[in-house]
């Protein structure tokens, strides 16, 4: 159980105007920003309360901040487009008011890199700021961004995950929590590994060096304070 | 030392002699294992955040998001210099902070949600009166922001500060309870009349629906903010005086949490009841013209 502490009740320091509409939706987009090297453009496809009230609530500018590696106490986030427009990043917004089923706060994102590859994410906003990613690549997964966390694409294959967490303690970085995700076996599966501190490229380096990995990315924690 | 409700609370309190700022500080630093010095900075942070935001919609022209607020915090102060108040300085100091601080969030501003951003104006719209009117250093008013957040983790542990649980009286409600038990603190009372105090602030609100118009956090939430602010310095007047609560603060966290189960969900931040569906109420709100031309 997480214990409640003086700065979760003071707190977070954020730029408003809703911890829910404004801090988490930078945190799912701030994840998905992580995900790529450069982002060149992207999409957001926003449900439910998103969809209503994102003008509003400043929703649309949170999440390009969010892409652009803002912390959800930036300043710049009410001028992120501004900002986005000079770095030469391109976005987009959809509402889909057809999907009822799905959870009020979420948001699809698709980021577009240099090389013209798409990844992308669904994230919902849970509510204090707090966000959880549900989907990558379209494989159902679980991840906060509470932690510095490693996200490792591979071909779901013996031996994977054990090659994974010998890279890990040969850099003695300690695993906090891990959880595996697949489409179907044999297929594309994600390791998620939530880690202690950050991590160097020596490591993504050594962890792409194994056959069956597709791709490591790095997502380093969020402040909120 | 951990303590998970108020009678624990009470009890470490008056065997160690210790106020409840104290006893939260403490929780956070032996519990929680924080460092001591970190967790003061990270305190007289959030406190320059909430005097900046106090002091912003004085000097500057802010129209927020949704367009249904602005200006207002200008208002309060002018009718108060010109000696026109009705409120008396600290309460009208109060309320002119409170409603400034949500023209801030508003207007994608930085802020400290306290304990949620709907409810972000009370406790600065309180404390930097207070400071102002009565001279308390900053360092004194740290240490009654952990005071509040004493009280604040309390409802968050045992019940909600949540519009879309408990309605607004679990947000605002929350806010004012928290406030009047750091002013009681600061005023010299005991951590039991802090207690009543944040009892007297939360019964005071007992029920109050959360119903903003178009789904933003300007109306009724902004007035909601002065009205908080000023029911957490009665309610501090009323234990400083010696008037007891007929409830613990266990008992009230508990019935306010029971109420807001009660309040339907129309009136619990989804905008489907109250204010939200006034129809002068959906003419005003430039999200909502906005949807409606597509």
């Amino acid at each position: 159980m997480n214990e409640i502490g003086t700065f979760d009740i003071l707190g977070p320091n954020m730029i408003g105007p809703s911890s829910s509409h404004t801090a988490g939706a930078l945190r799912i987009a701030f994840v998905a920003g992580r995900m790529v090297e450069k982002a060149v453009s992207v999409k957001f496809v926003l449900y439910g309360s998103f969809a209503r009230t994102y003008h509003g609530h400043g929703t649309d500018r949170a999440l390009v901040g969010g892409i652009l590696g803002y912390h959800p106490d930036d300043e710049r986030i009410r001028d992120s487009f501004e900002h986005a427009r000079e770095s030469g990043l391109e976005f987009s917004f959809e509402e889909n008011f057809t999907d009822k089923e799905i959870y009020p706060n979420t948001v699809d994102i698709y980021v577009t890199d240099e090389n013209g590859s798409v990844m992308s994410l669904r994230g919902k906003s849970i509510g204090g700021g707090n966000a959880v990613i549900t989907r990558l690549n379209g494989v159902d997964v679980e991840l906060t961004g509470n932690y510095s966390t490693l996200v490792v694409e591979h071909i779901d294959k013996k031996g994977t995950l054990a090659f994974v967490t010998t890279v890990l303690s040969a850099y003695d970085l300690n695993i906090g929590s891990l959880r595996l995700y697949r489409e179907s076996k044999g297929k594309m599966a994600y390791a998620i590994i939530e880690v202690d501190t950050n991590v160097s490229q020596q490591v993504i380096s050594a962890l792409r060096g194994f056959e069956a990995v597709k791709n490591v990315l790095h997502v380093p924690a969020i402040k909120l304070d | 030392m951990n303590f998970i409700n108020g009678a624990e609370l009470l009890e470490y309190c008056e065997k160690e002699n210790k106020k409840i700022s104290e006893a939260m500080f403490e929780r956070e630093t032996t519990y929680l294992e924080q460092d001591e010095e970190k967790t003061r900075e990270r305190m007289r942070k959030a406190y320059s955040i909430m005097k900046s935001a106090v002091k912003k919609p004085i000097n500057e022209n802010i129209v927020s998001m949704g367009g249904m607020i602005g200006g207002e915090s200008r208002k309060l102060h002018a009718l108060r210099e010109s000696g026109k108040n009705i409120c008396g300085t600290l309460v009208s100091k109060a309320i002119a902070y409170a409603v400034g601080v949500l023209e801030v969030n508003a207007s994608m501003g930085l802020i400290v949600a306290a304990p949620t951003a709907g409810s972000s104006g009370v406790i600065p719209g309180v404390l930097c009166s207070l400071q102002e009117e009565f001279g308390f250093t900053d360092e004194e008013i740290c240490q009654a922001l952990f005071n509040a957040a004493g009280i604040g983790y309390l409802i968050t542990r045992n019940a909600t500060t949540a519009g879309a649980e408990g309605g607004c009286q679990a947000e605002v409600g929350s806010a004012s309870a928290m406030a009047a038990s750091a002013v009681v603190e600061l005023m010299g009372g005991t951590p039991r009349q802090c207690m009543d105090a944040a009892s007297f602030a939360m019964v005071n609100i007992l029920g109050l629906v959360c119903d903003p118009i178009g789904g933003l956090v300007e109306n009724p939430c902004q007035n909601r903010n002065a009205m908080g602010a000023s029911n957490a310095l009665i309610s501090a007047e009323l234990s400083l005086a010696g008037i007891t609560s007929i409830t613990p603060i266990d008992e009230t966290i508990a019935v306010m949490y029971a109420v807001g189960k009660s309040i339907p969900s129309e009136l619990r931040e989804t905008s489907l009841g109250g204010m939200a569906v006034a129809k002068s109420a959906c003419e005003t709100c430039r999200a909502c013209a906005e949807k409606r031309r597509g």
